[in-house]
Order: C-alpha cells, then structure tokens, then sequence
C-alpha cells in the first residue's frame, strides 16, 4: 500500500493530466469521433516526439530544461529554407535539409554553450531570453536581408517586393517526404489509423542512440556533472567541455526535430515556427512526469501523447461544458505555463530544502 | 585615467545608447523632413507612459529578489481595476484615480501571494516570475471571457463571446494625465507636463522611501540578507514589501500607460511586456542586484527615444523605395535585438552571479 | 633501506609577500602512519595544496623547495600531476555523487571501457563513445572494499548511506588507484561517531600494513597517538619538531602547537568599580551552527571584564556568540544583569543593550558596497530608532546631518584611515573596515559586547590598534567585552580571563598567564581544570 502510494505520489502529474484527458473525453464525447481523434493524436506523436527527445541531454547535464532549443528550430528551418529555395524535391531534400541544419545548430549551439556556462545555475533564464534574442538575429537575417544581402532568389519564398521571406512558406519539396515513405493504415473503430512507420522508426533509432549513449564513458561524464559539477571537476571530468557538449547534442537534434514537426505539417510560419516549439516541447516532457532534474525517454513519450491529447480535447470540451471553444485554447495555453511554472517552483523549493 | 575606465563609469550600456540615440536625431534633422519637436513631445510621452512600470521594478531588486520578470501579474491587476472602473461608467480624474487606487490595493494582494510564493524558491525567482506573468496573463484572459459586465461598449457588439480585445478610452480617461498642465509646442507636439510630473513625483517617492527606517531596512535585507539578520532586520518581511511595491506600482504603472495609449489592451497584451521593461531599467545603469532611481529615469528615456524616434525614421528614410515594405520592421527587430541582447548581458556579468 | 614515499624539504611559500611556510621538511616512509598537528593557521592546508599541485598554489607564484615522492624530485602543477604519482587524499566533506552507485563512484572519472561499433568506426575521435565496462568497475570496487575489509554492497547507491560508510567509500575510491602509495586523511573522524572512528582507525592501520604511507591530520591528539608511528608539529609555518611517537607524549605535543613567547601585556589600570558581578550568565547553552555547534556552554561572564574565548577550529567558539545574538537555532538558559534573556531573537538581543562583531566582516559585518557613515548608523536606525526624525514611525525619515556628524566623530575615534564618510567600505583595508564594524556595534550603545576573530585578515600593524579600541572602550565606557579569537597569543594580550572550547563545552578557563602546556592541553579536549 505504502509503495502504491509512493508510486502515485512520484507520478502525479502524468496522473493528474491522464485524468484530465480522459475526463475531457468523455465530457465532449458526443462531439468527438474517437478513430479521428486517434488519428490525430498519432500524427501528433510523430511529428512533435523528435523535439521532446531533444530536451533530454540537458537535463541529464544538469542543465535543466532547454529553453535555447529554439536556436536549434531555427536551424532546422534554415536547412529547409536553404532546400526549398534551390527547388529540391523528394527524400534526399529532406535529408539534404537535415544535413544543411546540422553545421548551423553546431556553430550556434557552440555560442549558447559559452554563454551557459557563464550563466551557471541560471541556465534555464539565459537560454529563453537568449531564444528572444535570437529570434530577433533571426528576423533581421530573414526578413531585412534575405534577398539582396543573403543569396536567396526563388520568388516562391520571397516577400513581393523581393527583399525578406515570405511569411510563409508551403514546403513543396520538403514537406511529408518521411512520412509518405512508409504509411500503412489498420482498421480502427472503423476507419484507417494512419501510422507514419518511417518517422515512428527515424525516431526510435534516436531513443536507441540516446539510451546507448548515456552508457559511454561520455554519458557516465554528463551524468556526473549533472549531479556535482564540483565532484566531477576534482575527479578529473571537464566539466565546462561536458555541458558544452550537451548543448550541442540537444541543439543538432532540436534542429532535426523542427525538420521533422514542419515537414509533417507542410507549411512552415516562416518568423514564427520556432517561437512555439520551446515552451509546447518543454510543457510536453513535464507532462509526462520529468522534472528539471530527472528526464528519461519514458517521460518524453508519455507526455507529448498526453499533451496532444489534451490539446486535441480542450478546445471541443470547453465548446461543450462551457459553451466557448476560446475558452478551451486560453485554458490550454494557461496548462502549458502552468506545468512549466509549477514545476520550476516545485524544484526549486525541493533543491532549497535539501 | 584611460577611455575604457571612463566609459565604464559613465556605465557602458547607457553610454552606447546615448550615442545611439544621439546618431539617430541626427541622422533625422539631417537626412529627412521629419518635424523634430514632434518627435521630441512623442519621446517624452512614450517615456512618461513606460515609467512607472520601470520604476516598479526597483523596490523589487532592492528587495533582493532581482528583475521582476512577474511584473504581469501587477498589470493584470491594473486591468482588472480599469475594466471594472469603465464598467460603472467612471469617467475622466474619478476613472483614473479609481483604476489606480483599486490597481494598486489589487496588486498589493497578488503581490503578497507572490511574495510568498518567491519566498519558497529562494534562488529561482526570475525564472519562477517569468511563469508567474505567464500564467496570469492566461489566467485573466479566461476571466476577460466571463467577466460579468454590463456595459456595452466593453464587449463585442455582435455576439462575440467576453470582452473586446480593446477597450477605447475615449471620453473615459484618454490621456487625462497627458494633457493636464500641458504645455503645446506647436501643431500635435506637447510637453506631456502632468504625465512626467505624476512619474517624477512616484520617482521622488520610491527615493525618499529608501531612506526611510523600513526603506533602509529592505535596501540591507536584498544587498546583504546576513548582514541584515545581524542587524535585527526581519529578512523575509522586507524582501516581501519589495515584491508587494513592485506589483502594485505595476498596476498604477499599466493604468497610466493605458490613459496615454488610449485603449485598454487585454487578453496576450501584457505578456511579453516584461521584457522591454526590464531592458529599460537595465540600459538606465541597473544591475541584477542594484537599480537606483536615476537608472529608471535615465534607462527609460533613452530606451523608449531609441524606439520611438526609429519608426519614423526608417519610414522617412526608405520611404516609397521599391520593395521596401519588410524594411518596415526594423524597428520592431531593433527593440527584440536590443531589450533582450541587454538582459542577456546583464545575466552573464560576473557581478551577477 | 627502502627510499622514503615522501620528502617535503626546505618548502617556502608566500602568499602576497605573507610567508605562510618556512622551510617545511616531512618525510613519510611506506607503511608509516604519520601525523601532521598544528594549530588553525599553522600551514597545513598550504602544505597539503602544494602536494595536490593545486591552481591556487601557482596562481599565486608557486613555492620553494622540493618535492620527492620514492626518492625522486617531482613536479605537481596540478591535481592530475598528483593523482598520476600516486597521492590520493580521504577529503573532510566528501566528495561523491548521490545518484551513483559505490561501484560508480570509486570509478569515477577512470571509469574502465570496451570498444563498440561506434568508438571502432570514429577511432581516437570516438573515445569517449566507448562503453563502460561494468563488469569490471563492479570487480575492482569489490576488491578495493575488500582490502579496506568492509562488506559494503558495491551496487548499493550513495543516497541514503550512512555518513561513515560513505567515508569508507572515500577510502575505496583512494586505494583503487593502481598506484596509490600515499593517502591523506584530512580530519578524517571529525563527522563519525565515536564506533564509526574505531574502525576507520584500524582500516587506516591496515592500510600501512598493506605498505601504503599515510598522512594524518587530526586536531584529537589521542587518536595521533593511538595509530601514527611518527609526529610533525608545525607551528607558524615552521616545523617545531618531529617526534617518533614512542618518545612522544600529549603534553608535549600540545605545548609543541601552542608554545610562543608570552607577548607584552602593557594594559591600563582599569577604574574602581570592578566587581565580580556578573553581567551574563549562560546555562546548558546549545547552537546549531554548522561546523561550530555549542553543545552544551555554562559560563559567567563578569562585568567590565574583557572574556576570551580560545579553541580550534569547529571546536564550537565561533557559535557561542552567534547563538547568543539568535543567528542560529539556539537553546539554554540565559540571563542578562539577573534578568531573563530572549534567546533566538536578534533584535531583542540587541535592544537590550547586547552588541556583535561578525567572525564574518565581510559577509556579515558590513554592506560593501554603501558608504561608512551608512554602515556606522544603519544597525542603530533600525535597533534603537536612532537618527531619525521627529515621528520615529516606520516611515520617519533619516536625518543625514546627523549621521554625518557622528560618522565623523566615530572616524576620528576608532581612527578609521578613509577618504571620508561617504567612502563606500569595500575600499577600505581589512583593518579599517574592522574598525568600522567596531564602530558600527558602539554606536549601539552596548553594555555587553561579543567580538568575533576581529584581526582575521588584517595586517600586523593594524591588528594591534584594533586591540588597543577594544581595550579603551572596555577601560573608559566599561563595556563588557567577549573577545572570541582563533589566536591565543592575542587573547593572552588583552584578555582577564581565558575560556577554552573544545567539542563544543568550555573545557576550562585559564588566565591569560597560564602556562603553555596547560592552554595545549585543553585545545586537545586533554584535561579540564579551572586555575585563575
């Protein structure tokens, strides 16, 4: 008994928010088609799982949460423009567009790197107001210098008068190539449940990567200054090369992730794709039971499908139950503060009383 | 002494501003039409509207819970006041000054909550206040979904649900504060008297405060919280006040700002406000864990000239000039690049840490 | 005969232009346990940093002298130089990571690996992509506890492990060296029970069976002289003697650490009025101060007497007056002039008239960054409502002529060398930022004082004025005065009566005239007697 309700306590919040899922379920049910939801909720998976993975590595440094994911976002979307605007098409665009990313979320992975670890202990801060700050690099590269300064000439993804991008861009080349690949449907209450195999398979090879090098020599180094950067300075890990290390990894695949999550949905917001990514992956991994301190694989997955799923429900429950779908976006919007917020200050207070 | 001590002195973020701002009024009496006194009354009307929120956030670093990125929580509170005000039809000084008075006692309760709040994650209070102002932003946009009112020019006229994404102040307290004791140069210009002399006097009060017994007593408890201790100072209670100053002076801050807009903005309006605010009392000479009066006074003025003098500019410059519409929004990257290239520097100074 | 694992000789070594060593020799055969004793201050934690090669060493001009380990010179420009010669050292706090397993943790940073696809394809590149071997930090840690005779789960994690078994994982991780040939045990029982102390005690005998050399610092004499083999006292930065331990005895080391030439005691006649009154009576006094708890304090401090508090470091001296003043959790009976006194409230304490000068200046005795007059009158406004205009309210306001007209005064009393009252006190010496920390507690009015380490950090010249202040005000306003103080020598000077701290309980009160080997022995918690 006493173990079940250690076992409850530790896993609240996944509780709570499966809770809320199912409840939402069943408040909207009339509205709801449960084969289309199931639908959803899978191509949501796919596309939006590769980026909560991506948080992991930092949090196993001790990093926290990886607020600065978003410069890897913007990465991912300069391969796509790069791809786009040579008119590529097809699989090897795709991956073409990952290989563009990767060289970009190294360079600039490497400068929010050094900036974190001159911001030790205030990681969390510094890498979302350095996600701001980049933001507005980002626009005055893409929107005051796309065009005449940076070689870019396909009218198809430039503004009218020549000068910027486009607000937004239909990735034609790019757009669902992975998920075309391989995606076989099962009968479900009835209709197809599409699933995306390639993507779901793209993404379990990074779970196979991640778990198996967290088992290296390098892996047992993150972990051992995620939990003492002092201990593991004296006994000999370079601990500044260690987090800088983190960063990387998680920036690279943060930008592989945001290949993946607009290519799927197809159509790229080209100033503000990124912005969202943040706060949803990081909500996302909460949700599923991580804390600032303490991520796994389990959690990520755990928690984008009851985040989306939640995402899906609320709108339509709030139509139902409170007679304003608006409610059910500003509630979802408060749940995705909220979780960040609380769990910031449940560590906080826990690392305070310890 | 050699040119780097001296800039360091004048303290290095100012400094660049002022010539910034100095290249850009230039670069506008010289290179285009723009009528400068214009441009002068808007700067100062953009400052006088920005400074109280700016100011609001000193009692809180002094306090020692350093930039209160929570300061959404006391506009949220200020809105509050302001909706329910203009819902019974309070008009001209009695809406101003009723928003204000209601603002400021609604932010010293949410201040409080907060305060205790701060007080349990010792350590972690920006990055818990930046949530805080998230949250509560959300928050208040669902209240602005149901709130009761009865007043029809506060809701959408045609069956929309809640109320309107902005409220007009006309004939309510629109620029009550502007245009008291104001002093006209000319055309639209103005000297914004009754506006800047509401903040300077708030400026004199938050001074005079700390050199009061309680003001000194919360100045030690956020510079040295031992030293404090030592001194009979009850730490806790002080570094509340500061957070409970902070957010209501956030409230009467947003009720002035909105006076001078002229709208009330809900809903997502104030939820990335924190931001330039803080960069503002930052570029003034502020620190995570020092910020004077003078930083506000000096810091807001030249971050809100800088943005109020480069729209114009920009268009004036590029003008009609084919394919130059993206230009457009270079002032709006400037102030993105700048306020938050300014916190980023404050974060990672040494003397921080 | 077999070369000696260590020889220290000649070790000189200043930090800016301070000699903190003069002329160290140590010598540490294989299988030796050897003790290493001196007071706080001595120079131990120098000589240890020089062996350990650590930065702050060379980040200050390095040392003279040299270092031989198996009879030849090396050279530790850092903490890896020594763990490649075989120094390992058992640390006071330790340093291990909760999350990890005890297997994990004696690997730490050496951990054994395999090559897998990955490391092969990207070669030397790829070398920290090679796996851990698990099998085999499971066995090397089993042998290394298994040497050190303790039956300690090697998977076991280190959350939730008892503080001694910890210890003992410390030891592990040292002996698994490969080529371990010298531990450092550095107050090694100062956190364990008294059973936990035994047993470490053997495995370290046990060690030196095994012909590992160890070095032992303790402050419990009784322990040097139950396990070491051979004795250095330091003293000052220099060797005062080296003892085998068959021909030593603790009344002779302890006289070794303490043993100085009596200063000069040229004090002015103190009034009439001197009494046996007693201004504060302390019973069953207890203070939760991390690293100095009181344990249990009676004493009677006498009024218009100057009390000296002496004992070594995390002895407890420090927490008599933290606790008095309510800076930390405290408990015990106290009474103030015959009446009760508040305990565990700082402010009450200092409206009734008791007053504190911070072992801490820097972090508890002054704002750096505001100015002297501020720092003078700050403490007053607040406590006693001083400086304030008329109304007195929370909301009065200060009345700066007159802070200025006392900073002033205070300035040219306590002769506080500064530019003026508005000098902000960061820029100011250690000894005149002293002075405005005394200066700051007057201004309270104080019938009773408590002075913590008041010449730590200041330079000779002004440690000695610093006194004088103490004196006069004690002579001339009849402030009681407890002067706490790492250095007797001081207390000796200016001091009527000496009470000395060990394991947090007065072990006895001396006058200041009392023999060394009487003070050496009550450091060393020896013997308790009562003789003034």
């Amino acid at each position: 008994m006493g173990k079940l309700r250690q076992l409850a306590l530790q896993n609240v919040v996944p509780i709570l928010f499966t809770v809320l899922c199912v409840s939402g379920i069943i408040a909207a049910r009339a509205d709801i088609s449960l084969p289309i939801l199931a639908n959803d909720i899978v191509t949501r998976l796919s596309r939006n799982l590769f980026l909560v993975l991506s948080l992991i590595i930092p949090v196993v440094a001790g990093m926290g949460l990886n607020f600065g994911i978003i410069v890897g976002a913007m990465c991912g979307q300069i391969g796509l423009i790069v791809v786009e605007n040579q008119g590529a098409s097809g699989l090897g665009a795709f991956f073409a567009a990952m290989g563009v990313s990767i060289p970009f979320s190294l360079i600039f992975g490497w400068l929010t790197g050094l900036l974190l670890n001159r911001a030790k202990g205030r990681e969390m801060i510094t890498g979302m107001i350095l996600a701001f700050f980049a933001n507005g690099i980002y626009q005055a590269v893409f929107l005051l210098m796309a065009g005449p300064v940076i070689p870019l000439h396909n009218q198809r993804i430039l503004l009218d008068g020549g000068i910027g991008l486009a607000i937004t861009i239909d990735l034609i080349g790019t757009g669902g190539q992975l998920d075309r690949l391989l995606r076989p449907s099962i009968p479900f209450m009835g209709l197809p449940l599409f699933i995306p195999v390639a993507t779901f398979i793209f993404i379990a090879l990074l779970c196979v990567a991640l778990r198996g090098y967290l088992r290296t020599k390098s892996g047992q180094e993150l972990r051992a200054v995620g939990q003492d950067m002092h201990v593991a300075e004296i006994s000999g890990i370079n601990v500044d090369r260690t987090r800088m290390r983190a960063i990387l990894i998680s920036t690279v695949l943060g930008g592989l992730g945001q290949i993946i999550w607009l290519s799927n949905i197809g159509t790229m917001n080209t100033f503000q794709s990124h912005e969202q990514v943040g706060p949803y992956a990081i909500a996302a991994l909460l949700v599923g039971g991580a804390t600032v301190a303490h991520a796994t694989i389990w959690h990520a997955i755990l928690g984008t499908l009851l985040f989306h799923t939640l995402f899906q429900v609320s709108p339509i429950a709030g139509q139902i139950l409170l007679g304003s779908a608006q409610i059910g976006e500003y509630f979802r919007e408060f749940v995705a503060y909220a979780v960040i917020g609380v769990t910031l200050a449940l560590h906080a207070w826990r690392t305070r009383r310890s | 002494m050699n040119p780097l001590d001296w800039l360091k002195r004048l303290g290095v973020t100012r400094t660049i501003l002022a010539a910034f701002l100095l290249v850009l009024w230039i670069v506008s009496a010289v290179a285009t039409e723009l009528d400068l006194v214009l441009l002068f009354s808007d700067c100062l009307v953009r400052t006088g509207m920005n400074g109280i929120l700016v100011l609001a956030l000193v009692p809180a670093v002094r306090g020692g819970v350093g930039l209160n990125f929570g300061i959404p929580l006391g506009m949220v509170c200020g809105l509050l006041a302001t909706v329910i005000f203009m819902n019974f039809d309070a008009r001209g000084g009695l809406g101003l000054f009723g928003s204000i008075a209601l603002g400021a006692a609604l932010g010293a309760g949410a201040g409080w909550l907060y305060a205790r709040l701060l007080e349990a994650v010792r350590g972690q209070e920006m990055m818990v206040g930046i949530y805080v102002g998230f949250g509560s932003v959300a928050g208040a946009s669902i209240l602005w979904l149901f709130f009761p009112v009865s007043n029809p020019e506060l809701i959408w006229p045609l069956g929309g649900e809640g109320l309107r994404n902005t409220l007009v102040l006309d004939g309510y307290f629109k620029q009550w504060l502007d245009l008291k004791l104001a002093i006209p140069l000319g055309g639209t210009a103005f000297v914004p008297v009754g506006l800047l002399a509401f903040w300077l006097g708030l400026c004199g009060l938050v001074y005079l405060f700390f050199r009061t017994r309680v003001g000194m007593a919360l100045s030690a408890a956020g510079a040295n919280p031992r030293f404090a201790e030592a001194s009979g100072i009850d730490v806790r209670s002080m570094r509340s006040l500061g957070v409970i100053i902070s957010t209501a002076m956030g409230a009467v801050g947003i009720v002035v700002f909105s006076q001078s807009y002229g709208f009330v903005q809900l809903y997502k309006a104030p939820l990335l406000m924190a931001f330039p605010t803080v960069a503002a009392l930052l570029i003034g000479g502020a620190s995570v864990r020092v910020a004077k009066v003078s930083h506000v006074i000096i810091g807001t003025f030249l971050f809100q000239s800088v943005l109020t003098t480069s729209l114009p500019l920009v268009n004036a410059l590029v003008g009609q000039a084919e394919g130059a519409q993206a230009l457009t929004n270079l002032p709006e990257i400037a102030r993105l690049i700048i306020s938050n290239g300014i916190i980023l520097y404050a974060l990672t100074r040494k003397e921080s840490a | 005969m077999e070369s000696p694992t260590l020889v220290l000789s000649g070790i000189h070594k200043s930090y800016y232009g301070n000699p903190v060593l003069r002329g160290v020799d140590l010598t540490v055969r294989p299988g030796e346990i050897h003790a290493l004793v001196g007071e706080n201050g001595a120079g131990k934690s120098t000589l240890m940093n020089i062996l350990f090669g650590m930065p702050v060493i060379h980040e200050t001009g390095g040392f003279e002298g040299t270092v031989e380990l198996g009879g030849r010179a090396v050279r530790l420009n850092s903490p890896s130089d020594a763990m490649v010669e075989g120094i390992g050292m058992v640390h006071q706090e330790f340093m291990l990571l909760p999350g990890f397993t005890v297997a994990e943790n004696v690997k730490l940073g050496r951990e054994p690996t395999r090559a897998n696809l990955f490391s092969r394809v990207l070669g030397p590149v790829g070398k920290g992509l090679r796996s851990l071997d698990r099998r085999k930090m499971q066995d090397d840690s089993r042998n290394a506890l298994d040497r050190i005779g303790m039956s300690l789960d090697e998977m076991q994690p280190i959350a939730g492990m008892p503080v001694g078994h910890m210890q003992f994982v410390e030891i592990a991780r040292e002996v698994d060296k490969e080529n371990a040939r010298l531990i450092v045990f550095d107050e090694p029982t100062a956190v364990l029970a008294e059973s936990e102390a035994a047993e470490l005690l053997a495995t370290m005998k046990s060690l030196a069976a095994q012909g590992i050399a160890l070095l032992f610092i303790s402050h419990r004499l009784d322990e040097v002289m139950e396990i070491a083999d051979g004795v250095t006292v330091l003293r000052d930065g220099e060797v005062v003697a080296t003892l085998d331990m068959q021909e030593a005895s603790v009344e002779q080391i302890a006289e070794l650490m303490i043993g100085r030439p009596l200063p000069e005691r040229e004090l002015p006649a103190r009034g009439a009025g001197e009494t046996q009154q007693v201004a504060l009576e302390v019973r069953g006094l207890e203070v939760d101060m991390p690293g100095e708890e009181v344990r249990g304090v009676d004493l009677d401090v006498y009024k218009g007497e100057i009390l000296g508090i002496a004992g070594l470091a995390g002895q407890g001296k420090l927490g008599i007056a933290n606790g008095l003043l309510g800076l930390h959790p405290v408990r015990g009976a106290v009474k103030l002039e015959g009446a009760p006194f508040v305990l565990g409230e700082t402010l009450a304490a200092l409206r009734q008239g008791v007053a504190f000068v911070s072992e801490d200046r820097r972090q508890v005795g002054l704002l750096l960054d505001e100015s002297i007059e501020l720092n003078i009158a700050g403490t007053a406004v607040h406590v006693l409502g001083r400086f304030l205009g008329k109304s007195g309210g929370p909301l009065a306001m200060i009345n700066r002529a007159e802070v200025r007209r006392h900073a002033e005064n205070m300035i040219q009393e306590f002769d506080i060398r500064c530019q003026g009252p508005t000098q902000p006190v960061r820029r100011l010496s250690g000894g005149n930022q002293q002075k405005v920390c005394l200066a700051r507690a007057f201004t309270l009015d104080p019938s009773l004082l408590f002075v913590s380490e008041p010449t730590r950090g200041v330079d000779v010249g002004a440690k000695d004025r610093v006194l004088q202040q103490l004196v006069r005000v004690n002579r001339e306003a009849g402030t009681t005065i407890v002067l706490t103080s790492s250095e007797l020598a001081e207390l000796r000077q200016v001091c009527d009566r000496i009470a000395v701290v060990f394991e947090g309980r007065i072990q006895g009160i001396l006058a200041p005239d009392a023999p060394d080997v009487e003070f050496g022995l009550l450091f060393a918690g020896e013997r308790s007697g009562v003789s003034s």
